[in-house]
């Protein structure tokens, strides 16, 4: 412990005073220590208030504190620099076999051992500016019990109008540079820039403009970047890829084109490297667009996949089995899925129904014309909403196909309910706590169908729940162009210079959360399922994993 | 590798013969820098670190001595000569670099002066997987008066129709007046795809493609293309919307996905000319076509027809409204670069190692070239003087380009007159709208007015 500690010394920012004085320090330290457990042992006899506590905390501020420690896992992994050290690695494996073996080990014995383990890890990512200000709101919340549960903290991207937040994401995007094979030239991804005026409720949240891509910032024969992840990018911000199963197959698209492309750097592991190298080019596509919950799951797995990949395993091979996994995830989570969907769903569609879609869900387009093809006698309502108007494209695919179709705007669905005997809906995301996140205008949908109590199904893969909980459209969110809600008539065109009206914003959302007492039903490719079922499901996929 | 950039330099500069028939177009000072740093500029601003430079031997030996194109261009420059003789046309030349090449082209022309900003074609490039993406500009009016011509020429017979789309970014029809004899006709299955068009005549090719690497293997087998400008962008902007590429047959239905991935040779099963096939047949991979199906996104909309109309060949073009644009390849677009192009740059006015003389009344319109020596009471107004050239006492020059090595004695008059490298203008010449070419001797008290001089 004494070895680790020494070059460690300079390292923490609040020991550049002392840092002259390392061999003082660790004794210091020892008998800082000692003391420590000692008041810890009396304050779990007594069962006393924190006040002993806190004085030690405070004999521990100049010492640095073991508070970072439980947050350091919490950050994004992606903040780690690319260490070839295995110290950070073991380090937040350890801390949950640390803490289940807490009643084996003595306190003293763990704290050492992390300390130990903390200094390690220091010392391979170099200065870390960001521990500093977290630890310091940290410090005072966590007591140096190790049992303390981690403080969850709202995820970078969603502060968007907190400077702070704002500086570390520039710095995370800097340290994210590609390896070059120079070396020398390590160019950074941009930061994109919001545009216009945010209205203050959602001002938390990240606002692009359209005609300022990402690219305008890049070289033009992009060498930073795989071509394939700009040209997906560009795809996305421009919405010619848009629909979750869309996106997510295209992603995984192109990262095959970068796993084929891919050539192992000469002292490096495909599985540690491959997976540095996809970092950024996920920094780049969340700032084109942000990612969807399905996207966020393909990446979870596909990074899984790189990593579980044994060292002696042959580049070629690795390549191999890394493309023939993406392929039967695709076909297994969408492909699959879709029919297996459909199958459930076509038991619930009868002859002589009317049933209601909302905005172009390529799932609900696919159930229908399966319907249809086995022969079922219906007709379907298709209820549209500005300023995508995608309810066109999902019109133009069922027209084509010979169903009967009837067209109206979102402004119109009270008047045609009376009609429907069921509404289908698509979904974007399922959240644990059972809401259903999907295009803005779906939780309409879902109150005016209740109010006539009209069945509503939910049709979502179960690559598509997501761990997140929300119970409101505010807290994450995203925000599309605001230019989009223009439009010219007749010649004029009224909100031309919105930006130069000070009171004027313009708001243009694009999802919005269902809460699971509006739906009736989640069909899903394990069955069908009641929307409160969500976390059990996840809860069993998680164990599969 | 996403781009490779080409230059083409080796153009003999047909239409102003007075100013290259001794110095090659490439290489004519502009602004006091060689014609080619232009877009050689442009790239290396974008970010390209290699350029393949298709040009002729003189033209590759003055590069090596300019010491502009040695200092200022950081790029890695692959020279390939080819003869000079002039039968081969741009196309030919890309044929003749088949071999190098080995992801999609970005062709530029040598005489391009421009600042657009070039991710806006690349991105068209990418976005839609397209086959052909181009440069245009709005034609600018050229307001100097040119000399050697007396009046204004209209050339109104080489007029370009271009056809766009609602949006202004997809092409649908191009074809120069020449080639129209009978008058404009238009095939209905475009108006029926696409049933509003915007048809425009008063743009300029800025001879910037972003072409795929499968158009140069097509080039390749068909020799009979000559030249891109003239014949290839006409033909893929025609072959977007000809019946046999768009033959049911080799659209990819989601259903028949995995049959099509093994119809890997579509040539060998469809009655169409293999050359076509090159072009024609880029098969989505099927999850590429997934995603498209699975996307809610046409780029059109009224009728049934899927994004793109299930069309894969795509031509795009990028119209530049304002910002400058300019193709050197006439007089008249020469000597207005001239005027605009230092101030695209912020070129310093005088360059350090002039010696100029103190009573010399300079405008600041003015460009003085490297090492030049400007005696007493000269006036210089509006003027680019070349390096290397030496002006005496009393001399009056306006509205000129004079280039490098030129000796103009003292007394001279010289008014809106292009004075090319190594002449000497006599003492107490007059000049007024001439051209005086390549080392010629004026006498001195000669009194020239829209002249040409000229070998």
């Amino acid at each position: 412990m004494a070895d680790a500690g020494e070059p460690e010394g300079p390292e923490r920012k609040d020991d550049i005073v002392k840092a002259k004085q390392e061999g003082k320090e660790l004794t210091k330290e020892e008998k800082q220590r000692l003391r420590k457990e000692k008041k810890q042992q009396k304050k779990s006899k007594e069962k006393k208030d924190d006040k002993p506590s806190r004085d030690s905390e405070k004999e521990k501020k100049p010492a640095s504190a073991a508070s970072p420690a439980p947050q350091t896992p919490t950050q994004p992994p992606a903040q780690k620099a690319p260490s070839a050290a295995p110290a950070p690695v073991p380090v937040p494996a350890s801390e949950t076999p640390s803490a289940a073996d807490k009643p084996a080990k003595s306190k003293a014995e763990l704290k050492a051992e992390r300390r130990a383990r903390q200094e390690a890890e220091r010392a391979s990512k170099g200065k870390k500016g960001d521990v500093g200000p977290q630890a310091a709101p940290g410090k005072p919340k966590a007591p140096p019990s190790e049992l303390q549960p981690v403080v969850k903290r709202l995820p970078e991207h969603v502060q968007v109008d907190n400077p702070e937040v704002l500086k570390k994401l520039a710095k995370k995007l800097e340290r994210q540079q590609t390896p070059e094979y120079n070396a020398a030239t390590k160019v950074k991804i941009p930061l994109r820039s919001d545009y216009g005026y945010k209205v203050s409720l959602f001002s938390h949240l990240h606002q692009y403009s359209r005609k300022a891509p990402l690219t305008q910032q890049l070289g033009i024969p992009s060498t930073v970047i795989h071509p394939a992840i700009v040209r997906l990018g560009l795809q996305y911000s421009q919405g010619i890829v848009a629909g979750s199963n869309a996106r997510s197959v295209a992603l995984l698209h192109a990262f095959k084109q970068v796993i084929r492309d891919y050539t192992t750097p000469p002292n490096e592991e495909l599985s540690r490297d491959l997976v540095n190298r996809l970092k950024p080019y996920i920094s780049f596509l969340n700032q084109c667009r942000p990612l969807s919950a399905s996207m966020g799951n393909a990446i979870k797995y596909i990074k899984k996949e790189i990593s579980n990949i044994p060292s002696q395993c042959k580049e070629e091979e690795a390549k191999r089995k890394l493309l023939n996994c993406i392929d039967c995830y695709i076909n297994e989570k969408i492909v699959l899925a879709a029919k297996a969907i459909a199958k459930y769903s076509i038991e619930k569609i009868s002859d002589g129904d009317v049933i209601l879609v909302y905005g172009c869900s390529s799932l609900v387009n696919h159930i229908l014309c399966e319907a249809f093809e086995k022969n079922r006698k219906f007709r379907v309502i298709v209820v549209d909403s500005r300023p995508r108007l995608e309810g066109r494209e999902a019109l133009r695919r069922l027209v084509q196909k010979g169903i009967n179709c009837t067209y109206v705007l979102i402004s119109a669905v009270s008047y045609i309910l009376p009609e429907v005997s069921k509404v289908f809906l698509g979904a974007h995301a399922l959240l644990a706590n059972g809401y259903v996140m999907s295009r803005v205008g779906t939780s309409q949908i879902a109150l005016v169908a209740k109010a006539f109590n009209v069945p509503v199904l939910v049709c979502c893969e179960t690559y598509k729940f997501c761990e997140r909980v929300q119970t409101d459209s505010f807290v994450s969110n995203e925000l599309d162009d605001p230019d989009d809600l223009i439009v010219t008539r007749t010649g004029t065109t009224q909100l031309e210079h919105w930006q130069e009206v000070p009171s004027l914003g313009l708001l243009n959302l694009v999802y919005d959360v269902t809460p699971p007492d509006f739906v009736d039903l989640v069909i899903t490719d394990l069955g069908m399922i009641p929307c409160t079922s969500v976390p059990v499901v996840l809860r069993v996929k998680n164990v599969d994993q | 590798m996403e781009l490779q950039a080409v230059l083409m330099a080796a153009g003999g500069g047909s239409r102003m013969t007075d100013l290259t028939y001794n110095t090659p177009k490439a290489m004519l000072p502009v602004g006091n820098k060689p014609l080619m740093w232009y877009p050689l500029n442009l790239l290396e601003r974008m970010g390209f670190e290699e350029v393949i430079v298709i040009t002729t031997k003189e033209v590759q030996k003055m590069m090596s001595t300019d010491p502009k194109m040695k200092l200022d261009v950081k790029m890695k420059l692959d020279v390939v000569c080819i003869q000079e003789d002039g039968d081969m046309g741009t196309a030919d030349a890309l044929r003749h670099i088949q071999q190098k090449i080995k992801t999609d082209i970005l062709v530029v022309s040598c005489d391009l002066i421009t600042d657009v900003a070039l991710h806006e074609v690349v991105d068209l490039f990418r976005a839609h997987n397209a086959t052909l993406a181009m440069l245009m500009s709005k034609a600018h009016e050229f307001t100097e008066t040119v000399p050697g011509q007396k009046g204004k020429k209209k050339t109104a017979e080489q007029r370009d129709f271009v056809g766009v789309d609602q949006s202004g970014k997809r092409l649908l029809f191009m074809a120069n007046e020449a080639d129209l004899e009978d008058g404009l006709s238009i095939r209905k299955s475009i108006m029926r795809k696409h049933p509003r068009m915007h048809i425009k005549t008063g743009l300029v090719d800025a001879h910037l493609y972003c072409l795929k690497k499968a158009v140069v293997d097509f080039l390749a087998d068909n020799k009979s293309i000559s030249s891109i400008r003239g014949e290839l962008v006409p033909y893929l902007v025609r072959k977007q919307f000809s019946k046999t590429t768009n033959c049911p047959k080799i659209k990819d239905d989601a259903e028949d996905q995995n049959q099509k991935k093994n119809d890997e040779p579509h040539g060998r099963q469809n009655p169409l000319k293999l050359c076509e096939c090159f072009i024609i047949s880029t098969p989505n991979s099927p999850l590429l076509q997934l995603a498209q199906d699975r996307s809610c996104w046409n780029d059109h909309r009224g009728d049934m027809s899927e994004a793109y109309h299930g069309g894969k060949l795509r031509c795009y073009v990028h119209i530049m409204d304002e910002g400058p644009c300019y193709r050197v390849n006439t007089l008249a677009a020469y000597i207005e670069a001239n005027r605009l192009a230092p101030k695209l740059f912020e070129e310093v006015p005088v360059h350090p190692s002039a010696v100029i003389s103190e009573r010399c009344q300079m405008g600041s319109d003015s460009y003085i070239g490297a090492m030049c020596q400007i005696a007493d009471k000269t006036s210089i107004k509006r003027s680019t003087i070349g390096n290397s050239t030496t002006v005496k006492e009393k001399v009056k020059v306006a509205n000129s380009i004079i280039m490098h090595g030129v000796t103009i004695e003292e007394g001279c008059n010289i008014q809106g007159s292009v004075i090319c490298s190594n002449a000497v203008i006599g003492r107490g010449a007059d000049l007024k709208y001439c051209l005086v070419g390549n080392g010629q001797q004026i006498e001195p008290e000669g009194k020239d007015h829209w002249h040409e001089h000229t070998p």
